[in-house]
């Protein structure tokens, strides 16, 4: 009586919070490894996801809440973690004299931002803001869905009627379908050393698994410790329903 | 309080204690014997599990608070530190955002409970008000919870509840301003929804307290509805219900945190992992889910309350006035019949007629004014309708005892209750689906019709039921149902 009553309450709440947000046509349902209670991020394509985003985001998006440590997630060694770091070319300061100065990046750096600010940004991008992607699949319902639809969702004219500007694409899953980012993956761009398919999808599909992990590092963890808690849980319920069952046992209500 | 008889305890250190502040008997009266009635069934475990949830809200959230930085520039950021860098910071703010939601579960369910059971009726109208308190000390707490993290709902969500206020003629502007620390939302704001979102759970609990107090002066209602006699009815709070409110707790518990795990934004919108910003209004603002209903009725009312619809009103009620048969309306008219329509020489029946026929005569002449020289003007500007009709709503909710004067409790024993009540319950699951809709297309009926049905189901059907819902026999006893129940089975 209890779980069904709770469980319509729950199933009546969902889909409200489901049904918020969205637009443009329906997302494509991707299988990920991530999904159900016992998902995990796949390493190989988290790795082949940061090698898109370090080759080909980072040029217009920051990811401000990463640092180069919180790589060694992905599977990477201190060292590797470090000489990741020292690629890029990190100003730090005020030194002993006032001057900022430049430095090789560390690992508790954040990860480098593309531009100063968002007026730079916007100036570059004619307008438009490149989003922070530390959390954009957290930020949009069905949000690795979403991710991975946007990228493999451009198509080469707009429909007839619609009239785009110049800097303006189309794009099936984009809110108004017009969007100011040009598609950004295409077949044989990047070159993946594990031999992985280099083509869109693939890209595509690499770069959202890396895009989960940054929005929900601890989920991993997170479902872990839930499956025992839920675990305990259960059992100490069980026991808790028996002692109940005992202790009524001579009473007629 | 003061002395009492009171048995000497054995432990010499409990005795000491106990005999200069008798915590231990207290607790061994209010909850070692504590006569509870035998036939509860699992929902008045939710009395029990609400109070598991508002300690667990108030532990996550010193815990958080330790972390958290209120301020606009730096909230969305150490919010994320949580989530990333704080150990366990990620479980902390799961179990909390989370928790609000279970938190309004189980008191949804409780009020459900209430209202079913008639728990709300005489002796425990008091109990019932200050739970009322609670629950609208919850939402007060829940709405500035949720602006905490500064994302773009919650700008939006506090921009546009506060803005309601504006709607109160005369000082309304001077409300939001105070509200604000300013003139829009911005970091006053925030320090102050964090400092007020801080003191609120204490303020709850205290009024917890009150209402536990209250439940123990009157003791508990129960499945039947009728009174305990004596001990073949009850048995001792210890080991019934707190063992079997330990295994409601437990089963809530794995509810709740296998959507803290597993699921833990799926009750929250994703608007609100973007940081606020002032320049970008979301496509669709929305409250948690557990506002919606509430927020579904503030939006219903779309239209300005003019002269004219007061006119249409008027001629409406004058008609139904006349046309109702006289014993339906008796009460009013036995009012009336002292007035000075009265002292004149008309009997109640007279009155009836006359009342009708001067509302329909008032009414047409106000809509013939208006036809002939365009006079009309506004009463109540649909904004402030709408908040009216917000708060209203709840307002029913602290009238209810007095609304409700039939005698017996239980929906069990009141079938036309029963039924006008689940039709209420639907009724809030659809307010609920209208307030997370666009407020366009057929929604904007949909809410007002279920907006009508809200306030029908107190102003209309509950005192309807008054007069015309039979009085039922019931049992004399519960142990006397109980034994005649367990009869049936064999």
């Amino acid at each position: 009586m209890l779980r069904v009553i709770l469980l319509i309450g729950a199933l009546a709440v969902s889909p409200v919070a489901h049904a918020a947000g969205g637009g443009g046509e329906k997302l494509p349902n991707e299988h990920w490894s991530f999904e159900g209670p016992f998902g995990t991020y796949d390493r190989g394509a988290l790795q082949r996801g940061y090698q898109i985003y370090s080759q080909v985001c980072s040029a217009c998006h920051s990811m401000k809440y990463l640092s180069y440590r919180n790589l060694s997630a992905l599977g990477y060694s201190p060292d590797e973690v470090k000489a990741i770091a020292s690629q890029y070319t990190i100003i730090d300061g005020p030194d002993d004299e006032g001057e900022m100065f430049e430095r090789p990046g560390k690992p508790s750096d954040r990860f480098k931002a593309p531009y100063a600010n968002d007026n730079a940004a916007k100036y570059v991008n004619n307008g438009a803001l490149p989003p922070d992607l530390s959390l954009i699949t957290k930020a949009r319902p069905n949000g690795a869905n979403y991710v991975y639809g946007l990228l493999t969702g451009y198509e080469d004219h707009a429909p007839e009627g619609e009239e785009l500007a110049t800097g303006q694409y189309w794009n099936k899953y984009m809110d108004g379908h017009k969007i100011a980012m040009a598609p950004p993956l295409a077949d044989e761009v990047v070159a993946y050393e594990d031999g992985s398919a280099t083509t869109l999808d693939q890209y595509a599909r690499d770069v959202t698994q890396f895009l989960t992990w940054a929005a929900e590092p601890e989920m991993e963890v997170r479902k872990r410790t839930g499956i025992k808690v839920l675990l305990f849980l259960s059992i100490f319920a069980f026991i808790m329903w028996r002692v109940k069952k005992k202790i009524w046992k001579n009473v007629k209500y | 309080m003061a002395g009492g008889t009171r048995e000497k305890l054995d432990n010499p250190v409990m005795e000491w204690v106990d005999s200069r502040l008798p915590i231990f008997t207290m607790m061994q009266k209010e909850y070692g014997v504590f006569p509870t009635p035998k036939n509860f069934n699992y929902f008045w475990n939710f009395g029990a599990i609400a109070m598991v949830m508002l300690v667990t809200m108030i532990i996550t959230g010193i815990t958080l608070a330790m972390h958290y930085v209120p301020h606009a520039d730096m909230a969305f950021d150490s919010v994320e530190r949580i989530m990333r860098d704080v150990n366990h910071g990620w479980l902390l703010r799961y179990l909390h955002a989370n928790g609000a939601s279970f938190f309004f579960i189980a008191v949804y369910i409780h009020m459900f409970r209430g209202m079913y059971y008639g728990s709300y009726k005489q002796p425990r109208e008091l109990l019932w008000i200050l739970g009322v308190v609670i629950f609208l000390l919850m939402m007060a707490t829940a709405f500035m919870g949720y602006v905490l993290p500064w994302g773009q709902m919650s700008f939006w969500g506090a921009t546009v509840i506060t803005n309601l206020f504006s709607a109160i003629p005369l000082v309304g502007d001077s409300i939001v301003t105070l509200l604000w620390g300013g003139f829009s939302v911005d970091n006053p704001t925030l320090t102050r929804f964090f400092a007020l979102h801080y003191l609120m759970p204490f303020v709850i609990f205290a009024v917890v307290f009150l209402h536990v107090w209250a439940l123990h002066i009157t003791g508990s209602n129960n499945p039947l509805g009728v009174d305990a006699k004596g001990k073949q009815d009850t048995l001792p709070f210890h080991p019934y219900y707190t063992m079997k409110d330990a295994f409601g707790i437990l089963v809530f518990l794995i509810i709740y945190l296998g959507y803290a795990f597993f699921a833990p934004n799926d009750l929250g919108h994703p608007d609100n992992y973007i940081p606020a910003n002032p320049l970008v209004t979301p496509s669709h603002i929305v409250p948690e889910w557990y506002f919606l209903p509430f927020y579904a009725i503030l939006r219903a009312i779309t239209f300005d309350v003019d002269l004219v619809l007061v006119a249409v009103g008027m001629v409406a009620l004058g008609v139904a006035f006349i046309a109702t048969p006289y014993k339906y309306l008796e009460s009013i008219l036995k009012m009336m019949e002292k007035s000075f329509l009265n002292f004149l020489g008309f009997s109640a029946k007279n009155i009836k007629t006359l009342k009708g026929v001067g509302l329909i005569t008032l009414g047409l002449a106000i809509l013939l004014n208006y036809f002939l020289n365009d006079f009309n003007f506004t009463i109540i500007p649909a904004k402030l309708g709408g908040v009216l009709a917000m708060f209203g709503s709840i307002a029913m909710l602290f009238a209810l005892p007095f609304i409700d004067k039939h005698p017996v409790r239980s929906s069990r024993f009141r079938p036309y209750y029963k039924a006008a009540f689940l039709i209420f319950v639907a009724n809030a699951f659809v307010l609920g689906i209208c307030g997370g809709k666009p407020a366009e297309g057929f929604w904007v009926p949909l809410s007002q019709l279920t907006t009508a049905y809200y306030y029908a189901f107190f102003i209309v059907v509950l005192p309807i039921l008054n007069k015309k819902e039979p009085v039922l026999e019931l049992p004399s006893s519960i142990n006397e149902a109980v034994l005649a129940k367990n009869k049936d089975k064999k």
